[in-house]
Formats: structure tokens, sequence, C-alpha cells
């Protein structure tokens, strides 16, 4: 009986030491804001489109802090997801249909003859790419701009387009080749 | 553009996968040329059946696997693993034993993991394997060379074509005492008793290095490796480990020539599969290490693994399953043994970040 | 000259078939003036030149056409007299296939040169002064890679150049084109060296040439007799030639991963880029022309020539004898390292060969197997890669991977798909590769940009609207206060005993105001607006003293007043007494 009673006596106190322990780690280790979120939010596009269903970037990425799908980002494309799913240690989805296709980049294209000067769409841009004032001329600085499309609906008289970003001979890339077995199954090939 | 143009270079070598494979197979000829002269039609037989049921087999699986048959059947790789296959089986083992033998070899080998250049295992060995394990009995029955007996050797092979056919399709028909023994690495192995010398005089199987006869046919693999070398179809560095390692273990473990010796390092050289396994086996280059320094490293494996399983393990000759184990560490090996590339002071070894 | 300085080998290396023969049999020919020469602005490694003519100028042989635009960049001169036909979009030597903008030049025919402005005494020059000239004459390297000169020469000015090397090696299959220009013009070669030398002041100068062309090193030794210049035989090898490669075997150093061979005390030029330094000093002729070798089974003149920059593709080919139908390739470049080109394109200061392939010289690239892990790829590569490991982390697209085992050390020489028995594109895919990786990092810092862009642009907006508030709560709290003055005084002022004056007229007053008629009401009215309006304009004035409208509107508005409050006294005074 009374080993059986030290024994109880000893584990109590072995479980109020590490109790103990544990309760002072955790309030001077304690860590400020939750960094894993930051970590997503530096993989995440900042276009700050909202395609994803929240209003911007970093709010969708404490949302998969969360818990939410990581498959929800067009402009991030394949890639985003894959290292999403690198970080958070989960399997890789297919980009989520609901929320948009993977579109190439795009960047917004002001029609200056028909730009009226209202500045909606300064006010709409979440990087401040559009340059302008009121009653001045609006033009979009193709190297900030994300495009993110938010100022095409602000714009009363309709004359922003989404245009894809030109290829050159400076930004052009080599595709990748097929793999060997896929050439190879080619019919008639011998 | 829609179309990607093609990429540099614009002109291609002269090297060709078949005609490798190719060359690979007539390092053989001389090998086998004197296994016939030996031992008869035994190992003919054996071409035939291992060689034409792994196309079969492949070609088969191609067909299954809907990719296009006479495309991958032409770069000859089939061939080679029934080819050494059958150098590797008993001539005159029975026809199922090398047609199971090849047939695992090629599925479970070879297509399992993807096809060409995918396998982690030598396919030809891990079918060797296999029927070892499965059937040792036929698989430790090798003939002895009839010319033992006489002072010259008989130009006749050991057994008629007829007989041969016979052995190997009904094994049953035909009396087993008197042409099959136990080979020169079983006795040495299970001798505890004799000297080296009067072991020689007492078993036929002993030559004068080595078996009698397997000696020559050693010495003609040497001859078809050192032609592969030449020609640059294979490196050396696999080979030059494994013989290495191999005669520095018998070297260090020789025990002298008595009762308790384990054999000269010619013995072990020239001795069981010791250099098929040195210039045909463990230079298959799918399954071997990528780097030079990394196939040294493998080979060196083989060798030692080999040396300590004769020995000191169950098996009289262990080179099948000393390249299987070897095999599995390839990828580490090269992991550990990258070039140091031009423009770094140091190689990087190790894995690298995994997160 | 007997003793030559010790060389080292390379690792790897192939052994491909020359084919250097068929384009040296007839020397050096000049090709006749082409009608029309397109000048792309980019002809270098580095940003577009700048033009300064415009579309209808008329221009003389060797006038400045662009000028340079930024640190890396190279002026364009035009090739030949004639009229600027326009600035635009035009065809343009990439793998791509994609145009450039251009400068289009209809050549008069005549080929009037500009003033020239040659510089004999070199030798007196500063460096700096040499520098200019070569930065003027628009030279950019014509080795392949074309990095602008002057640029080059002062890559890292720290950094002390103790070895000169000229890259004479000519590696590549089929080309000839320095083999060609060191056999015609080796003492104006030598003379470049000298001139290069004289800037960099370098310890030795080493040229290195590949024992495949015994005219040109015999040239060059007779050119070089005297003068402190080593002239080099190396063995033959591909790719002896890639600056790195030569780098390693003249002097035995290694170019660290990512740097410049400045940075172990080495610069390298091409032999040709020498030519043309020795142009532009000593004759003052700015880079006009250089040597292009045309070869391939579907010429029937396969030759080397002169060519004027500019030279559309098609003309130099015609200059050669091409069969059309016999054409299966063309291809820029040597089968190495070329890249398939369109024959509208136009010949640019770093093309150095115009392959024209027939269908067996340049077959298409048959299906690729699956590797058989062989390792031939990794004994030929020069670099001492493991092209074999690249292939399957491109093959999974395994990045960081990719990285580790150092793919931005390839230098694409493409030995490694030449000795592969399965016919693997591994070049294509390593290019693909650094491609996708440069664009994720490319993406990757934009993205950060975006993100700290819209954090600022946030933190705007919150500091606006904070200011927002607090003025809104500043004035309401000046509000408040003065209401409590106003509050105060008023109470104060009932305190005091109002003086006797006072009653009376308020009496008065509302005595006068409950019997005012509505004439007279209106008339109150508009003194009192006047007398607002007045009040505001000289609250006004206080506030921008230096206003001269608002100066000038106070003495209309006192009239006004003055007379509003006049006839509503008046109009009150005949009522009452």
């Amino acid at each position: 009986m009374s080993i059986v009673l030290t024994a109880i006596v000893v584990l109590l106190v072995l479980s109020l030491i590490f109790g103990a322990v544990l309760g002072y780690a955790a309030v001077r280790f304690r860590v400020e804001g939750d960094p894993i979120v930051d970590q997503i939010n530096a993989l995440l596009p900042q276009t700050q489109c909202g395609q994803c269903g929240h209003p911007g970037c970093r709010p969708y990425a404490e949302a998969i802090a969360n818990g939410e799908p990581i498959n929800r980002c067009p402009p991030g494309g394949e890639s985003t997801i894959q290292a999403l799913a690198d970080l958070l240690d989960v399997e890789p989805l297919p980009l989520d249909g609901e929320h948009g296709e993977a579109k190439p980049p795009m960047v917004a294209y002001i029609r200056e003859d028909e730009c009226i000067g209202c500045t909606k769409c300064i006010q709409a841009c979440p990087v401040d790419a559009i340059l302008g004032a009121a009653k001045q001329m609006h033009t979009v600085i193709i190297d900030e701009c994300t495009g993110c499309d938010l100022c095409v609906e602000p714009c009363p008289v309709d004359c922003i387009d989404m245009l894809p970003l030109p290829v050159t001979t400076q930004n052009w890339g080599w595709i990748a080749p097929p793999p060997p077995t896929l050439v190879a199954d080619q019919r008639g090939v011998s | 553009m829609a179309i990607t143009p093609v990429s540099s270079p614009h002109a291609m070598g002269s090297n060709r996968t078949r005609t490798i494979m190719l060359q690979v197979l007539a390092a053989t000829v001389p090998g086998l040329l004197l296994l016939t002269w030996f031992f008869g039609w035994g190992t003919l037989i054996n071409l035939l059946l291992a060689c034409g049921f792994a196309v079969l087999v492949e070609a088969g699986i191609l067909r299954l696997r809907k990719r296009p048959v006479r495309f991958f059947l032409n770069d000859g790789s089939a061939l080679v693993t029934g080819w050494l296959l059958a150098l590797a089986l008993p001539p005159y083992a029975p026809w199922w034993l090398v047609l199971v033998a090849a047939g695992f070899a090629m599925i479970f080998g070879k297509h399992l993991y993807g096809g060409l250049g995918q396998n982690p295992f030598n396919p030809a060995m891990l079918g060797y394997a296999v029927v070892l394990v499965s059937f040792p009995m036929e698989m430790t029955s090798w003939p002895v060379w009839r010319g033992a007996e006489q002072l010259q050797p008989a130009l006749t092979p050991t057994l008629g074509l007829l007989e041969g056919i016979q052995r190997v399709f009904a094994p049953g028909s035909l009396p087993a005492d008197g042409w099959a023994t136990a080979t020169a690495l079983d006795v040495i192995k299970n001798n505890n008793s004799l000297t080296l010398a009067e072991l020689r005089s007492a078993e036929p199987a002993l030559g004068s290095f080595a078996s009698r006869g397997w000696e020559w046919v050693a010495l003609a693999w040497l001859a078809g490796g050192l032609f592969l070398i030449r020609r640059k179809v294979i490196s050396w560095h696999a080979p030059a480990g494994m013989l290495g390692a191999l005669g520095l273990m018998s070297l260090l473990f020789w025990g002298g020539s008595g009762s308790g010796s384990n054999g000269s390092p010619l013995f072990h050289l020239l001795g069981g599969a010791t250099m098929l396994g040195a210039f045909f086996i463990i230079t298959d280059p799918v399954t071997c290490a990528t780097s030079a320094r990394g196939r040294l490293i493998f080979g060196a494996g083989v060798g030692v693994l080999v040396y300590v399983i004769r020995v000191w393990g169950n098996y009289p000759d262990a080179v099948a399953f000393a390249v299987l184990l070897m095999n599995l560490c390839a990828p580490t090996i090269d992991y550990y043994t990258p070039p140091r590339t031009y423009g770094h002071a140091k190689a990087k070894r190790g894995l690298g970040k995994v997160d | 000259m007997s003793a030559q300085p010790r060389i080292w080998d390379i690792p790897g290396g192939i052994h491909p078939p020359e084919n250097k023969i068929q384009s040296t049999a007839r020397g050096l020919e000049h090709p006749s003036l082409p009608a029309r020469l397109i000048l792309p602005l980019l002809q270098h490694i580095g940003s577009r030149a700048k033009p300064v003519v415009n579309a209808g100028d008329r221009v003389l042989k060797g006038q400045l056409l662009a000028v340079t635009d930024g640190k890396f960049s190279c002026s364009l001169h035009a090739p030949t007299s004639g009229i600027i036909s326009a600035i635009e979009n035009a065809p343009y030597p990439h793998a791509s296939g994609l145009h450039e903008p251009a400068i289009i030049l209809d050549s008069d025919g005549e080929d009037r040169w500009t003033e020239l402005q040659p510089t004999a005494g070199w030798r007196s020059l500063e460096p700096v002064a040499l520098l200019d000239l070569i930065d003027s004459a628009g030279i950019s390297g014509l080795g392949g890679a074309g990095f602008p000169a002057a640029a080059k020469l002062l890559s890292r000015p720290d950094h002390r150049i103790d070895t000169l090397v000229i890259n004479a090696a000519e590696c590549e299959p089929y080309i000839t084109a320095d083999d060609m220009c060191m056999r015609h013009y080796a003492t104006q070669i030598i003379t470049g060296i000298q001139i290069l030398s004289h800037i960099l002041n370098p310890e030795r100068v080493l040229v290195g040439i590949e024992d495949n062309k015994p005219e040109a090193i015999a040239a060059m030794r007779a050119a070089a007799e005297g003068e402190p210049v080593s002239i080099i035989e190396i063995p033959t090898k591909y790719p002896s030639g890639g600056e790195k490669q030569l780098i390693q075997i003249l002097t035995g150093r290694e170019v660290p991963s990512g740097g410049l061979p400045a940075d172990i005390g080495v610069l390298c030029q091409n032999v040709g880029t020498a030519l043309a330094v020795h142009d532009a000093v000593v004759l003052g002729r700015p880079l006009i022309h250089r040597v292009v070798t045309l070869t391939g089974a579907a010429l029937e003149r396969p030759t080397n020539v002169m060519a004027l920059i500019g030279t559309p593709i098609h003309e130099l080919l015609a200059f050669a004898g091409l069969q059309p139908e016999r054409l299966h390739r063309l291809v820029m470049g040597g089968p190495m390292m070329g890249f398939t080109v369109d024959s509208a394109a136009p010949v640019i200061k770093t093309s150095n060969c115009l392959l024209a392939g027939t269908i067996d010289e340049l077959p298409p690239p048959p299906p690729p197997l699956p590797c058989i892990r062989c390792g031939l790829c990794a004994e030929a590569c020069p670099a001492e890669l493991l092209p074999q490991q690249l292939h399957w982390f491109a093959l999974g697209k395994d990045y960081p991977q990719l990285e580790r085992y150092n793919l931005f050390d390839c230098i694409e020489c493409g030995a490694c798909a030449y000795v592969c028995p399965s016919h693997i594109p591994l070049v294509h895919q390593y290019r693909a590769a650094k491609s996708e990786i440069r664009s994720i990092e490319l993406q990757h810092s934009r993205a950060d940009h975006s993100r700290r862009r819209f954090e600022e642009r946030q933190a705007r907006l919150e500091r606006e609207a904070e200011q927002r508030e607090r003025d809104r709560q500043a004035r309401a709290e000046r509000a408040a206060r003065a209401k409590a003055a106003r509050e105060a005084k008023a109470a104060s002022e009932k305190d005091t005993p109002a003086p006797v004056a006072v009653a009376p007229d308020l009496a008065r007053i509302q005595a006068k105001n409950s019997t005012l008629t509505p004439e007279q009401k209106q008339l109150k009215v508009a003194a009192s607006t006047a007398r607002m309006a007045l009040q505001r304009a000289r609250k006004q004035l206080a506030a921008n003293p230096d206003n001269l409208d608002l100066q000038a509107q106070i003495p209309p508005l006192e009239q006004a007043y003055a007379d509003a409050q006049r006839a509503f006294e008046q109009a009150t005074s005949q009522e009452g007494s």
C-alpha cells in the first residue's frame, strides 16, 4: 500500500514540477504575433486582388494559418500552391477554379483619350501604381502594377484595359522540352 | 512564339544506347565460347531461353503500358539482361528456372519501377537472387569439366546436344549423379581438414589457380572487360574498386595454404562470378553510382561484401547479394561523392537542406 | 618563343568533327553593298542604345546613329552612307524569333565616310582617353557574348589585372572567322592587343590559339615578333574557347562561381575585338563590320566574308550560293552553341558564323530515350557538373536541388547533350530550368516590393485618417472653447451694471423694431448683409494681407455698407424723432 502511495506522491510531485516549468516557458518565451502568417504572406504574390475571397494577401495568409485551403490564389498559380504545400507540409491541391483562372501576367492600361480624371482608380489601387490627380491625366506605372484588376470596376467611363505583359527578347524564356518517355509515346515512332 | 525553338546543340555524337548494349554483349563472346568449349551447350540453351523470354516479357509489358514496343525493344536492354542472366545461371539449369529468373528480372526488376533507367536494383542479379533462394538444389548443380579425368582435355564437350536438351527440358529423366558437383568455392568454404595441396589432388573441381575450367572463363571475362574499358563503354573505376577490395580482403584474411585457408587472392579473383560481376554486372550504368569516385566506392563495397559473404556467410558465391546490397547504397554514395564544380572551392556533400 | 609557357588541361571536353576546311578555301571575301541594312539598337549585353537620328535623315558611313544609354550600353554607327528609312521593330537574330527596335538604313550606294579622327600616336594617350575612343567607337565583344568593351575593361576598377588573355581558340566546329581574321590582319590585331595592354598594363599577355590553325599561329607569331605578347598553341578540344575554360588552360586559375575573371586578375578579350580596337584607335573607324563565316552543306561556295553590320542574312547566304531546297536548318553560330534564326534577320556585332545545314548535316533531333545513367555526360562536362543529376532534377522541377548542384555554373556548351546515347535534350532542359528559376526569383522580388508598397499605402491612409480625426477633434475643441468664452463673456457682461445709455437704446430699438414697416425692415436687413460682407472681406484680408484682389474688394464693400446704413437710418429717423 505504501508503495502505491509513494508512486502517487512521486508522480504528483513530478507533474507539478513539469507543469510549473511549462507554465514558466509559456510566459517567458511567448512569441508575439504569429510568425507562420508572415511566412505564408511572404509566399503570396501580393497583388491584393481579392480573388481568394479575402480583402488582400495578408488576410488570406491569416486564413490559411487557420486552416483554409491553399489553392485559392490564381495570380500565384501552381508554384505558389507548391511552395505553400512545402511550407505547411500538406498536399498540394490543384487551383480552385471557383476563384479564378491562372492567367499570364497582366498589367492595366488606361486609355488616355477617355480618362476623365476622377481619381476613382487611384483610390482603388492597392499599391499606388496609378499616377495622377483630380482632373489631371491618370496613367499606370507598369513596373509597379501587379495586375490585380481592382481598378477596372471603379472607372466610371470604363477606360482601363488589362493587357498581357509584352514578351521581349529581355524577358523571353525557354520552355522545358517534354519528358523523354512522353515524346516516345507517339505512335509511329520506331 | 508559340512553338519553342530547337535548342543547341544541333549536332549529335555517335553514341547510341543500342550500340553500348551491343558492345557489352560482344565483349562477353570470348567467355561464352570458352563456356561452350568446356561445358557444352548448356550456356547456349540458357541464352536462348533467357533472352527470348526476357524480350517477350518486355514486349508484353510495353503493350500493357501502351508504350511503343519496337522503339523500346530496340535499345537492347532486355537482351542484355537476359544474356547476362544466362551467363550467370548454371549451365543445364532446368528451363523453368531460367524462365522464372528472366521473368522476375524483367517484371519486378525493371518494369515495376517504370522501365529503362528507373530501376534501383540490377535486374539480372535480382532474378538470380530470387531463384537462388527459391531453388537452392538446382542452383548449386554446376557441371564439372568432363576432361578432368584425362591429362589432355577432350575435344568433345561435356554433354552431347541431345543429352543437354534433355537435361534442360526434362531434368528428372536422366540420372543426376556423376555430372554435377560442388564448385571450387564450395569446396574451399566447407573444407577444414585437408591442406590445399591435398585438396587439389582429391577434388576434381579445383584447377591450377581456381576452379578447373572456370578459371579460363574468368580470364575471358577479364579480357572482355578490358576491351570495354578500352572502348570507353564502361569506366575503370567500378571494376578496379571491386577487384582491388576483394584482392585486399582475401590478402588480409588468406589464412595460408593449410586447412583453415580461405583461398588465395587469385583464387577469389578468378573463382566464381567475380570477373563476370566486376566487368559486366556492377558496371550496369542504371544501378551503379554516378560519379567516378562514387563508382570506386561502389565497387569497393561490392568487393568487400562478396568476400564477407563468401567466407563468413552462408553462400559459397555472393556476387548477386553483394551487388543488390550495394545497389541500395548507390543513391547515398551519390549524395556524398559529387565532383567539385569549376569555380567552387569544395564539393557540396550531403543531402542538402531537407525540409 | 621557343619555350612555350606552361598550359593546363580542362576536365571533360569532346572532339566533334571539325568541319573547318570547307570555309577556309576562299580566303576573306567582300560582298557587295546591301541595299538595306537593319541595325538593332541592342547588339550587346545591357540596355538598348538611344537613337540620335530620325527617319528621313541622311547619314554618312561611320556616323553616330545611337548613343549609350546607361552603364552597360554600346553606341551604334552607320555601316554605310544612306538615308534612315525608319526606326521600328524589325527582325532580330534571337532564338525566340521576336523583333527588336532597329534603325533601318537604305544605302545610297556611295559608301561615303564621315570625318574620321585616327590617332597614330596612341602610345602617348592616357588609358582614360583610349577607353573613351573605344567607347565612342561602339565596340562590344565580338566573341559571342557581346559585353560592351569599355565597360568590361572597367569592370572591377579596384582589381589589378595581371594577365590579359586574348581568345583566339575558336573551338566550335565549322567556325573559322577568327582564323581568317588572324591570317589577314595579324599585325593590326597585335597592335590592338598592345592598345589593350596599354590601358590595363598587365604583367603578361597570352594569346590562346588551338593547334588546328597552323597558318594563323604562324601569322600571329610573325606579327608578335619582339613584342611582349605570347602566342600559345593549345590542344584542340571543345570547349577550350569558352572564356572560363581558356583562362583555366592558360593560367591554371578558375574564375570563382558567380564572379568575373577580373576577380582573379585576368581579363579576356576576343581576337576580333582586338582588331576592332585597332581600327577604332589607329584608324578612327567605329565598329561597322566584322568577319562572318558562311558555311554548311547547303551553300555552294562556303567562305568567310567581311560583312557590314546590319546586312540581312539572306543576302550573305545568296553571296555564298545558298541552295534553298537543300537548307534544313539555319543556325547563327556553330552547331554546338548556335541558335536557329530567320534569314530576314540581320548580322549584328556578335554574329560570327552562319551555318546553313542540310538535313544530313543537322538532322532533326531523334526522340529521346530515358536516361540510362551511363555517366558519359559527366565525363564530358568541362565545368565538372553532374548533368545526369541536373536532368533528373529538371524533370522533377526541383529548383532548390538544381541550384544546389550548381545549375548556374553550366556554360551551355552542349558537350553533355552531344555524347548522350539517349539523345536527351539536356541543354534545352537546363535553359528552361534557368529561365524558370530566374522568373520565380523576379516574381518574388516584385511581390516583396508590391507588399511593401501596399503596406506603406495602408500606413499612409491610416495616418491621413488619424490626421483628419485629430483635426476634427481640434476644431471641435476650438469651437467648444470659443463657445465657453462667449458664454463667459455674456455672463460677465450680465454681472456688471449696464450703462444707462444702453438701456434706453435697447428700449428704443425694441420699440423701433416692433414698429418697423416692411420697407424699413428690408433696409435693415440690407444694411446687416452689407455689414456682414464687409466684415468677412476684412477677415479674409487679415488672413491674406498681400492679396491685391482682397484689398480691392474692401472699399466698394465699405461704400455699400455706408449707403445701406444711411438708407436705413433715413427711413427710421423719419419716423422717430
